[in-house]
């Protein structure tokens, strides 16, 4: 059903970082070809590469990025189910042009709260969902709302503290 | 002890990471976000079976495809090899394990190059395989190497000089044997062939600028292993390597040889940059596993728990290769001794291939692997003994004054540290004494949930292992430039190497800033392994700001009429020692179109090892047989802590990168009939999530340790070592059953317990 709709329509609309995107559909090389997935478009065709592709099969939750405030796995959107929604990516948090970082971003990094640091876009947009449905989480519920993100380095703790604390500070 | 401790301006205090804002913004340059101009994408055609000779191979097809500009295969692939002796080819007429690479295409785009590698024709002519070591070195057994015999990897490669270690073969065992009250005996495996898996997949961009210079682009943890390491098996070009963020390596990444072969052949015959990065399922099913481990041994022990005789045969398997094989087993060799002070050793070794996916460098370094298999028998011997291990340990573990084989097979003495105050402090810690409650015996029951505790100690006295050189420059505008070859993977040891620097010369830490990672722009450094970033790097870099301190003193003392030595640098300006009112800013003591450079370099020096001691609570639930990781205490002393909230992740990473839940629940799962790994997905390959945390504490003594100037020494390395040992122990004792399987599946327990039958 949707395939046929979006093959008479052949154009999408959608919102990345509050900017506004109308992308051809098709399978041509400047048109965005229906089997791209949203982490694929975000990263190749709008040049946002802080949304990091850790397995590209949805169990790791690296490519984690926002759709109307909701947290989703951007490997397993298609960016052609993406038509009217706005998504919000890491390079979207804070307010870049003014170097103000959003408070998840500071306590990020005022407990390390990481160690390579691939993990951590896809862990900072889950923890921005969580937030932004409950403000006053417990560890357990910071605990619940990221364990589907993957972190080889273990830096959950860190990132616990993290979370927890900007919590307090958006609060 | 803390209040004996020198206060410093940076050294131990929590300092932001220098990369924090590009990490959190998204800014960090990974590999899959650098892009090359006209760069080709590169893709492996992988075996379906797990030892092939491949008889014909029609390329045509692949060759038509629009967008395609390169296929190579073994017939037309550069002659370069890889593995210890060099034996492993780019592509070879032959496969020896599922996954193993038939044909390399690069193309426009990754969708075209992977449509192409589908219109790839391989006939093969299937052999039979062989996946265990014992029955590989029969000489019946289907043979992967002309070059080796029943399978046997050489271990006379010298990998670490003349002597390199290859066994531990001292004193008289048959004696030492006759000296003990108790022995344990066994043969034991660590042979779950764990994944590191590093979030990030390895990738490598390869570009030539000409048929001898070659520029790489890779996720390492180690940005000059891909040059030096490459040069000899690949005929001597010119290298140039970068290393980008590198999203986790745990070992694996040091040196990604095959992608590098598989970018570089392709580059080389496109005329183009080609970027290989391996997908999830290659990186599990054709990348860097554990070695396999099994230990078929015998440990004497007095009553008091004095070690008098170990002997055994260490089966090392590769998998189809493994290029850092010989290495780990000389580590391997190395910790053993540092665990076990005892006067009599046996224990050879033997390196066999066997047809599964390749085994690689992962964190523990074969020490891991080694202990990890040993330690059943030592608790065997223990549990006759009926001695605490913590007591064990403590007795055992090497002293200032005792000695070891290192891997060079040089006798080095211990001048470090008695960790006998880090074990007791865990110990303390952890409740020990009010938890152990003798062998096999559960620290406390309630219904069907038993609950047991264990320990396992580690230590490497690799944390000065080889050679480090190092620049640092004093600009004019009072900024320092640190210029060595270090990558970032995680530990922050780009950071803690700054702020080193800004402690010698006094200056604000945000002025101090390091080169990237490029062979090109920086001396020599053999990179982040065996948790050499804080010694051995250390030291260069120490040296090296030190030597650019007293050069611009120098020049200072003619403008103040006195000598160097009365004077020092402050915030960027030259003074009188004392008196920083009388301060003149670099930019005066030198020009502004000047800069001052001092040089330093680390010898290596095995003679500090470093130390671990882990305690786990586990609770057993004897009806699922489920274990669950309730608690755990790590305690080590490193001398003086260099950045808090980095060495914590340090220590925290025990639970990652195959280390304690190889234990638990991580494993790849060979199919023996048909030789695939059943797992190479991170659903089916079981990790730790959020939710699964147990209670972590880490207590950190900070002793001072003779190394440089801050008393400071890494320990990120064995993190992962004495978990999977240690967390045995406390299934066992949880369930009063002897467990010595990895991993502790329920299934197992449930075995041990009766309640299911045995195989």
């Amino acid at each position: 059903m949707r395939s046929k709709r979006i093959r008479k329509r052949e154009k999408i609309n959608l919102t990345v970082n509050g900017h506004a995107y109308e992308l051809d559909v098709g399978r041509q090389a400047h048109q965005l070809d229906p089997a791209h997935t949203l982490a694929k478009t975000l990263r190749e065709t709008l040049g946002l590469t802080g949304t990091k592709i850790g397995c590209d099969r949805g169990s790791c939750g690296s490519c984690t990025v926002l759709m109307d405030g909701k947290a989703i796995l951007s490997c397993t959107t298609l960016t052609v189910e993406c038509d009217g929604k706005s998504i919000t990516t890491i390079e979207g948090l804070g307010d870049p042009q003014k170097g103000i970082l959003d408070p998840l971003q500071q306590a990020f990094i005022d407990h390390t709260a990481f160690q390579c640091g691939f993990c951590t876009p896809g862990m900072i947009m889950g923890a921005k969902a969580l937030l932004g449905q409950n403000r006053s989480p417990d560890e357990g519920q910071v605990k619940e709302a990221l364990s589907g993100h993957y972190c080889r380095c273990i830096s959950h703790y860190h990132v616990l503290r993290a979370v927890l604390e900007a919590a307090k500070r958006i609060r | 002890m803390t209040t004996m401790k020198t206060q410093y301006r940076y050294i131990g205090k929590p300092t932001p990471r220098n990369d924090a804002l590009e990490i959190v913004t998204g800014k960090a340059e990974f590999i899959d976000d650098v892009k090359r101009p006209a760069m080709l994408y590169g893709k492996v055609l992988r075996s379906p079976y797990p030892h092939a000779n491949i008889l014909e191979i029609d390329t045509t097809k692949a060759e038509a495809l629009p967008g395609v500009k390169a296929v190579l295969t073994h017939k037309n692939v550069p002659g370069w090899k890889t593995g210890i002796p060099r034996h492993v080819r780019v592509l070879d007429r032959k496969v020896r394990f599922v996954g193993d690479a038939v044909a390399l295409v690069a193309a426009e785009t990754e969708e075209i190059a992977a449509e192409a590698l589908g219109l790839i024709k391989v006939e093969y002519e299937k052999l039979p395989a062989v996946y265990d070591v014992e029955q590989a070195i029969q000489p019946d057994a289907p043979q992967l190497y002309d070059e080796f015999p029943r399978n046997l990897v050489p271990l006379d490669v010298k990998v670490f000089g003349p002597k390199s270690l290859s066994k531990v073969v001292m004193g008289d065992v048959e004696k030492g044997f006759g000296e003990a009250d108790f022995i344990g005996e066994g043969t034991y495996a660590y042979e779950n062939f764990a994944n590191p898996l590093p979030l990030e997949p390895p990738g490598v961009i390869a570009e030539w600028e000409g048929p001898e210079k070659l520029t790489v682009w890779s996720a390492t943890q180690s940005a000059s292993w891909h040059r030096f390491i490459m040069l000899s098996k690949m005929g001597f070009p010119d290298i140039r390597t970068i290393s980008t963020h590198c999203g986790g390596s745990f070992g694996s990444k040091n040196y990604s040889a095959q992608p590098l072969f598989y970018a570089a052949a392709l580059a080389k015959a496109s005329g183009r940059a080609v970027k290989v990065r391996y997908t999830k399922e290659e990186q599990f099913g054709a990348f860097a596993l554990r070695l396999g481990s099994r230990f078929r041994g015998k440990v004497g022990i007095k009553k008091d728990g004095t070690v008098t005789a170990v002997s055994g045969e260490w089966f090392v398997d590769t998998g189809a290769f493994s290029d850092m094989a010989q290495a780990q087993i000389a580590v391997g060799c190395g910790e053993a001794q540092l665990m076990l002070r005892c006067l009599n050793w046996d224990l050879r070794t033997r390196l066999v291939c066997t047809n599964r996916n390749a085994s690689g460098i992962v964190r523990g370094f074969g020490g891991q692997e080694l202990e990890s298999a040993f330690h059943p028998i030592l608790s065997i011997a223990m549990e006759q003994a009926e001695l605490d291990p913590v007591e064990f340990f403590k007795k055992n573990y090497v002293k200032p004054g005792e000695g070891y084989y290192w891997r060079d097979g040089n006798w080095w003495v211990c001048r470090g540290k008695d960790y006998s105050n880090a074990i007791m402090e865990g110990a303390k810690a952890f409740q020990w004494k009010e938890k152990w409650k003798g062998w096999l015996t559960p620290t406390a029951v309630q219904g069907t949930k038993r609950i047991g505790v264990g320990v396992g100690v580690h230590g490497n006295a690799d944390v000065g292992e080889d050679e480090s050189e190092a620049y640092v420059r004093l600009n004019p505008d009072a900024t320092a430039t640190i210029h060595a070859c270090v990558s970032e993977s995680g530990m922050g040891q780009r950071s803690s190497l700054c702020k080193m620097v800004a402690e010698v010369l006094q200056l604000p830490l945000e002025r101090v800033s390091m080169t990237p990672p490029d062979s090109l722009i920086n001396p020599f450094d053999f990179g982040l392994v065996g948790s050499r970033g804080t010694f051995a790097i250390g030291s260069a870099v120490i040296a090296a700001a030190e030597d650019a301190r007293q050069k611009l003193l120098a020049l200072a003392a003619p403008l103040f009429h006195s000598e160097p030595d009365e004077l020092e640098s402050m915030d960027g300006k030259v003074c009188v020692k004392g008196k920083p009112g009388t301060g003149i800013p670099w930019n005066r003591v030198t020009s502004l179109t000047q800069t001052c450079t001092g040089f330093g370099r680390f010898k290596p020096d095995y003679s500090v090892p470093n130390f671990l001691i882990l305690f786990v609570e586990v609770e057993v639930d004897t009806e699922t047989g489920q274990v669950v990781l309730l608690n755990v205490v790590s305690a080590t002393d490193v001398g003086q802590v260099i950045d808090p909230l980095s060495l914590e992740g340090q220590l925290y990473g025990a639970l990652g990168a195959a280390g304690m839940d190889t234990a638990l629940f991580e494993e790849s799962v060979l199919d023996r009939r048909q030789g695939h790994l059943l797992n190479i997905n991170m659903m089916d390959y079981k990790w730790r999530t959020f939710s699964e945390l147990p209670r972590f504490r880490n207590v950190i003594l900070e002793t001072g340790i003779p190394t440089h100037r801050y008393k400071a020494l890494g320990v990120g390395e064995i993190a992962t070592s004495p978990g999977p040992s240690a967390v045995l122990m406390a299934a066992s004792n949880a369930v009063g059953k002897r467990l010595c399987d990895y991993p502790v599946t329920p299934e197992r327990v449930l075995k041990a317990l009766g309640k299911i039958k045995k195989e």
